[in-house]
């Protein structure tokens, strides 16, 4: 036992943790941004931009994460000469941020229209009914249910995209599974302790946000 | 779709008029989106004919694509009838009488839901390699199942547990009243129709074992994606060729089953007292048994 904690200590854990909180994090918001404005073009009224929508949703989503990620590695920035910053950790750091973004939009694009669809047509005829016309209906009664419906599926994302970012590794970002790969190369016989570790600090970030979003989603559900 | 009749009204002509124009508008920026991706692809020398030769040559598909495909057909075969059988036990477990074997059963399936698929393929890949000493070349292939196994089994483990809470309550009660245990009432009258309710559900859990069988492209097995990097590492370096083309496959591959979840799930309707969440792989969500189902089977599909 007193090796092993030998062996934890030679690595910077807490720092390769950092490097997927900060991936989540930026993911996190660029992918809400793309996901939001696809969203609206799926559920807008022109056939142009619902198709475009649709498009790529359906193609990014069927696209494995770590052919997007070695995608933007291996072409988009030697073939492309797409380059985010002239420092060449930083260059892949937002290469992997560019890679989960452009993924995970298409899967909050779906979870905001799927809480778009929890809204009965009858709340839109209601409104109307009252006298509301496009944009205070739209305000006051369809959006706020739509956003609550969207609250569970969002956070689901969320979760998966935390643990997505372990991908990052692939192109070389020292993320915390590149890191578990150098600890068992080394150190073999230590194999599952190492394991059990790193997954011990996923399952630690993980379950809150999971808790989290389960009571969000329960106290603002639309009662029906 | 109802997410038009909730936010719009019937267009009247001015309405009309005002779509039709953004309309043009929009399939104007779409397409000049696209000629500028296209153009960027033309100024990088990506559409010269020397680049993309290599992918519609028999030697690129004989020796790298084809293998590459079927190692990740294998994984992904042996991965999903494992985790079929992973989350049976599993699932039947959270829903034993005994409350030892309801409450390991539910720690095991939490835990590994938690866990990234990566981890466990690392994991598994050094443990078959260093600590079982097997063969160096068979241990990313079993990495790969194992992380595949244990991620979805418990999947299915949650799909199976949702399944049978999703029963109407009438079935179980029938079963008690005609002198079963509760055991027997799982075994033949309430998990049949369980299975039965989640098999669309259960083909879209395969589109994400699909996917995540590129991650073995990590831990160095031979499958599609890394057969598509070692095409691009050799003259002419055609790396956005070949990616292109595995992406087109995995894009078919994953059509083709989401459309076989979708005709399963209109399929079995009348076979089962459960709902079936039919194929709803358009909504983005594996096709899944209950709502708590669609909520949780989503951090799947991710």
């Amino acid at each position: 036992m007193g090796d092993f904690l030998q062996v934890l200590g030679e690595y910077d854990i807490a720092g390769a943790y950092w490097f997927n909180v900060k991936l989540a994090f930026f993911s996190g918001i660029f992918s809400l941004v793309l996901g939001t404005i696809l969203a609206l073009m799926r559920i807008s009224p022109l056939p142009s931009l619902q198709w475009a929508g649709a498009t790529y949703v359906n193609l990014v989503r069927n696209i494995p994460l770590t052919v997007v990620m070695m995608f933007a590695a291996f072409a988009l920035w030697p073939q492309l000469g797409v380059t985010f910053s002239e420092n060449l950790d930083q260059n892949f750091f937002w290469l992997a941020v560019w890679a989960l973004s452009v993924y995970t939009a298409s899967f909050v694009c779906e979870s905001i229209r799927s809480g778009v669809n929890t809204v009965p047509v009858g709340q839109a005829e209601a409104a109307r009914a009252i006298g509301l016309s496009f944009l205070p209906a739209a305000r006051l009664v369809i959006l706020p249910q739509a956003f609550r419906g969207s609250i569970a599926p969002l956070g689901n994302t969320f979760i998966a995209l935390i643990k997505n970012t372990t991908v990052a590794s692939a192109i070389s970002v020292a993320d915390i599974s590149l890191v578990m790969k150098y600890m068992v190369d080394q150190h073999g016989n230590y194999v599952i302790p190492i394991f059990l570790t790193v997954a011990a600090g996923f399952v630690i970030i993980v379950i809150p946000v999971g808790l989290v979003v389960t009571l969000l989603s329960q106290r603002l559900a639309v009662a029906r | 779709m109802s997410a038009q009749s909730v936010l719009f009204d019937a267009p009247g002509p001015r309405a009309r008029r005002r779509m039709l124009l953004g309309n043009i508008v929009g399939a104007l920026v779409v397409v000049l989106i696209g000629v500028f991706v296209v153009y960027q692809m033309h100024a990088h020398d990506q559409l010269t004919a020397e680049k993309w030769a290599p992918m519609i040559e028999g030697r690129t598909w004989i020796y790298y694509f084809l293998p590459g495909l079927q190692n990740t057909l294998v994984a992904a075969a042996y991965s999903i009838v494992l985790a079929l059988v992973f989350g049976l036990v599993f699932g039947v477990g959270r829903l034993s009488s005994n409350r030892l074997i309801r409450w390991f059963c539910g720690v095991v399936v939490e835990f590994f839901r938690a866990v990234p698929v990566l981890i466990m393929m690392i994991g598994g890949w050094i443990f078959c390699a260093q600590v079982l000493r097997l063969d160096p070349a068979l241990s990313p292939l079993l990495g790969v199942i194992i992380g595949l196994t244990l991620y979805n089994g418990s999947v299915i483990a949650e799909l199976v547990r949702s399944g049978v809470h999703g029963l109407p309550k009438g079935q179980r009660e029938a079963g008690l009243a005609i002198g079963m245990t509760r055991g027997q009432s799982i075994r033949s009258i309430e998990l049949p129709q369980a299975l039965m309710a989640m098999l669309p559900a259960l083909v879209s859990q395969f589109v994400v074992v699909l996917k995540d069988s590129a991650l073995g492209a990590i831990i160095t097995y031979n499958e599609l994606l890394r057969s598509a990097r070692l095409i691009g590492a050799d003259a002419p370096f055609p790396v956005l060729q070949s990616f292109f083309v595995i992406a087109i496959i995995y894009i078919v591959l994953n059509a083709i089953l989401s459309w076989i979840a979708g005709k399963v799930a209109r399929r079995i309707g009348g076979r089962t007292s459960g709902k079936v969440g039919g194929g709803t792989v358009k909504g983005g969500i594996n096709g899944a048994v209950s709502v708590r189902a669609i909520q949780k089977s989503e951090m799947g599909q991710v």
